[in-house]
């Protein structure tokens, strides 16, 4: 026992130093910085709960939040259902299934700075080839993400193509793990083959798609490069998101203090989702 | 009835070809307006496939950016950050899993609640730390809070848990130290999760946009993300470049991918927490 304790020291010491350096530090460090106001020039002032309150009749503050249901709402549904139309299909294998899929799966190992300078050329509203396309027919394309309204659109088809993949794979396990005699029985029952999907593969699929739903919501709150690199959190601040806003508040105004307030807002929400997760779990998830 | 079964069959496939084409569309379109002028590139109707091929672009992103330093910048830093998080995950992995000490629930409890903090929320205090240290615009600065990882730990404990205590019961009978079964027994019996935690790892770092964004400003210390970005133009941006530049980025990404598709994707699925 004695022995084991050194032994596990040294073991330990070298990835709980970083980690005490590196993330706790630095989340004690929020934490008292939302209590303060600096600009890293000035001495550091406290000012009790001032952030906060300001943060709070923030119009921008809130218009972020609200940024983030509206993505939330646009690329949730289409990830999940799209990626669920591919897992569906990709599930039974056949001759060149393994090059689909990897044609699904590619755009998750592109790193975002490729995906959004790639979608903004695309969708460039003065020769982008969708517009150019659109032309064709006589249709004049919109602004995409030159536009308040067409910028979180943009976002949107730029993050569902990049994360289908991933959605794709995670159903895909999630199908697998289903014993195919159920879908068997009940074909031999006579349930058709709705009736099987809807009835049998789909509430046997909800522990793989709340995964999906739990990790989504937790990513999308974080959502900073493909807004950071194709719009820049506008036009007008119509894609402005919370992680833009602390960057722009830390290192464009340098408030610190401020900044630091709105990373709390962050961390309670997805502490809140996690501790949501935890609990509703039980309730509608079905195990086979 | 089988008539029936094959056509619908055919559809699906159809529809999934269909899909897949569109996926990988944009990667189609990104190469081929490398190759256009700016003439070709902007034209309408768009050609599918340039009419008069050029390498300009190549060459005009290549003075615009010095890409041997950034992939030497991204490999150094990626290679480093993997070797050691993968590393220090497995150490202290093999501890939680296998060792009896004092405060071991609650150190593993610290793990786990650090598991729910991202980059993103720390992000303005590393930025100080950084810069108190004097650590700021550098690859050190860099690599650094990169390190970290506390879902590493708990994943390789869940590996290590799994290998069979007997085999070593047995060396720790033959007089073996923890620190040679680590070694020599937990480490060779968790190859497929070290890898799956390395290749996790290494994409994280060399993808990493928002630490470096922040941690460096000097052209020569920047990663391939980084320099990429910074193709972007205030006010206009030339395309057909920068799309040769991402073309170019995306290259080995794709071969790598190619190569050991099975394992990123499997890698990917185990970890499926690190999303």
């Amino acid at each position: 026992m004695k022995k084991d304790s050194r032994v596990a020291s040294v073991l330990i010491a070298p990835s709980f130093i970083p980690l005490i350096a590196f993330l706790i530090l630095p989340m004690i460090a929020a934490v008292t910085l939302s209590f303060a106001s600096w600009d890293l020039l000035s001495p550091i002032k406290f000012v009790g709960f001032s952030n906060f309150k300001e943060l709070f009749s923030h119009s921008l503050f809130y218009k972020s939040l609200f940024n983030s249901l509206i993505f939330i709402a646009g690329y949730l549904p289409l990830v999940y259902f799209l990626g669920l139309a591919a897992a569906l299909g990709l599930n039974k294998k056949f001759r060149g299934s393994n090059l689909l899929r990897a044609a699904y799966f590619l755009p998750v190992v592109t790193s975002w700075v490729v995906v959004s300078l790639l979608w903004k050329w695309i969708l460039n509203p003065d020769g982008g080839v969708v517009n150019s396309f659109l032309h064709v027919f006589g249709i004049h394309g919109p602004g995409w993400w030159t536009s308040p309204t067409w910028a979180m659109p943009s976002v949107i088809i730029a993050s569902v193509w990049k994360d289908l993949g991933y959605v794709m794979l995670i159903l895909l396990s999630g199908l697998q793990s289903i014993p195919p005699e159920y879908q068997e029985a009940a074909a031999m029952d006579g349930a058709t083959k709705r009736q099987i999907l809807f009835r049998i593969t789909l509430p046997l699929l909800t522990p793989a798609t709340f995964f999906v739903i739990v990790i989504s919501l937790i990513n999308n709150f974080q959502v900073f490069d493909q807004i950071y690199l194709m719009t820049g959190g506008g036009p007008d601040g119509s894609t402005s998101v919370l992680v833009q806003q602390i960057v722009k508040n830390a290192f464009d105004y340098g408030r610190m203090g401020f900044a630091s307030a709105m990373s709390m807002v962050l961390f309670a929400i997805i502490l809140l989702i996690t501790l949501a997760q935890l609990r509703l779990q039980k309730r509608w998830v079905h195990y086979a | 009835m089988r008539k029936v079964k094959a056509r619908g069959e055919y559809l699906t496939r159809s529809l999934l070809v269909l899909g897949a084409l569109v996926m990988i569309f944009p990667f189609f379109w990104m190469v081929s307006s490398s190759l256009k002028n700016a003439a070709e590139a902007f034209a309408t109707p768009p050609t599918l496939i340039p009419k008069a091929a050029t390498l300009v672009n190549y060459r005009h992103v290549t003075e615009n950016l010095d890409l041997p330093r950034l992939f030497l910048n991204s490999i150094s830093v990626s290679v480093t950050v993997t070797i050691i998080q993968v590393l220090t995950s497995a150490m202290a992995g093999y501890a939680f899993a296998r060792l009896h000490f004092k405060g071991k629930k609650t150190l593993f409890l610290v793990y786990l609640m650090t598991m729910m903090i991202p980059m993103q929320v720390i992000i303005v205090p590393l930025f100080i730390e950084m810069r108190q240290l004097h650590l700021l615009d550098s690859l050190l600065g860099l690599g650094l809070p990169m390190v970290v990882s506390a879902f590493g730990a708990f994943f390789m404990r869940q590996a290590m848990t799994g290998i069979p205590i007997e085999i070593e019961e047995a060396a720790l009978l033959d007089g073996a130290s923890h620190i040679r079964i680590f070694r020599s027994i937990a480490l060779p019996l968790t190859i497929p999760a070290l890898s799956a935690l390395t290749i996790l790892a290494f994409m994280s770092v060399w993808n990493a946009f928002l630490w470096p964004l922040v941690e460096i400003f000097s052209p020569e210390k920047m990663t391939l993300p980084l320099g990429l970005a910074n193709l972007q133009g205030e006010h206009s941006t030339d395309w057909p470049m920068v799309m040769a530049g991402t073309t170019l980025a995306v290259i080995p990404v794709v071969l790598v991918y190619i190569g050991f598709q099975k394992h990123i994707t499997q890698s990917f699925l185990t970890a499926g927490l690190k999303g």
